[in-house]
């Protein structure tokens, strides 16, 4: 009976020293935070860029620098991307062979909607990119599924995302676990490195950005995904969010991953995520 | 003469233990590749292969079809050493991630 009492006192004791002495950040850091995180995130790139609204992070290079600004400014005289924008708007309002269209896939028939995608699909339990919707919709329908990484797919979406400039990114995630998890898988693939070169997305887009990595300057992570699809010079053509991650990928060395895998599916959440409140400018242009 | 004779002599004697050493490396060869192949899937099981791991593991196999089995048994062997490298990163990167998170 002695030993007992003497084992429960021990045992509080240690339960009092453990709570006094656990820092509470400890438990903090392990209870995944959105909010906070965005916070965080978007104060980092506006206190390394003093200069900049929040706004212009979402021309990505072209922030940077004055003579950047000038380039991007002279660009948009006559955008690069135009071409691929009126094949979008045309391949929209082109009902498909059973007589619907996109716009049957989507609220307010697809218009000025880009803003909210990527959604937390709590059916599916699975974040649904914008990329993603657009094919299921096709094969809801009859039609086959587009390549995810140019043409077609990029051109869809730059009519999308240009019917939502303006509207900042408005990502929710809902009271549901999985989608906190799915947010917590997208920031881990973010900040991990990967490849040969043993790079993170955020070696080159936290902790570079305004540096050159050979000739290109890098953009920073904020806004990175507001101007998506773009077109590139280097690509001499269209690119969606799929191309630019897998392409990511590979030129750190890794073999890329299959476009909408999960892991970029959950990327694609958490990097539009965190840059909720900055408007969606794409289609966008870059170097 | 002799000299000619020495040198046709050395000449042979090295062509043929050239050929000797490319037979027997023709298992090496298949057991290297096995191995890297192997690594280079545990890679992929963890979602982290490199694309020079590839690479390699394709010159092994072109170097092997050309009867070159010294080229293959090192290229094979270079595969392997990334595919593990990249398994290292992968499994160290578990909890390294978090060094650069933005707080």
């Amino acid at each position: 009976m002695g030993a007992n009492v003497r084992a429960a006192i021990h045992l509080a004791v240690a339960l009092v020293v453990l709570a006094v002495a656990a820092p509470p950040f400890v438990f903090a850091a392990e209870t995944p935070d959105p909010v906070a995180d965005a916070k965080a995130f978007q104060k980092f790139f506006t206190q390394k860029f003093p200069k900049l609204k929040p706004e212009d992070f979402v021309n990505g290079p072209y922030s940077m620098n004055e003579d950047m600004h000038k380039q991007w400014e002279e660009k948009e005289q006559f955008p690069p991307y135009e071409f691929s924008l009126e094949a979008g708007k045309e391949m929209f309002t082109k009902p498909f062979s059973n007589g619907k269209s996109y716009a049957d896939c989507f609220a307010n028939g697809g218009i000025g909607v880009r803003q909210n995608y990527p959604i937390f699909d709590a059916k599916e339990g699975k974040v649904v990119t914008l990329e993603l919707a657009l094919n299921r919709c096709r094969e809801a329908n009859g039609e086959a599924p587009l390549s995810y990484v140019k043409d077609d797919m990029a051109a869809l979406t730059a009519y999308m995302a240009f019917t939502s400039r303006g509207k900042p990114f408005d990502i929710k995630i809902p009271n549901d676990p999985r989608a906190l998890e799915a947010y917590e898988n997208g920031k881990r693939y973010f900040y991990t490195r990967r490849g040969q070169l043993n790079f993170s997305c955020a070696s080159c887009h936290v902790q570079n950005p305004g540096e050159r990595i050979r000739a290109e300057i890098l953009a920073p992570a904020l806004g990175i995904l507001n101007a998506m699809p773009i077109y590139r010079s280097e690509w001499s053509g269209m690119g969606t969010t799929s191309r630019r991650f897998t392409t990511c990928n590979s030129q750190i060395r890794g073999v890329p991953l299959e476009p909408q895998a999960d892991e970029y599916r959950d990327l694609e959440y958490y990097l539009s995520y965190v840059s909720n409140g900055l408007p969606i400018s794409g289609p966008g242009a870059r170097p | 003469m002799m000299r000619t004779t020495i040198l046709l002599v050395a000449g042979l004697m090295s062509a043929s233990a050239t050929s000797s050493l490319a037979a027997g490396s023709e298992a090496d060869y298949k057991a290297a590749f096995a191995a890297a192949e192997a690594a280079n899937k545990e890679a992929g099981s963890l979602r982290n292969q490199w694309t020079v791991t590839a690479a390699a593991l394709s010159d092994a196999k072109k170097a092997a079809d050309k009867g070159d089995f010294d080229q293959a048994v090192a290229a094979a062997k270079e595969a392997e050493a990334l595919a593990k490298a990249s398994i290292f990163q992968a499994t160290s990167e578990k909890d390294a991630w978090k060094a650069l998170e933005i707080h």
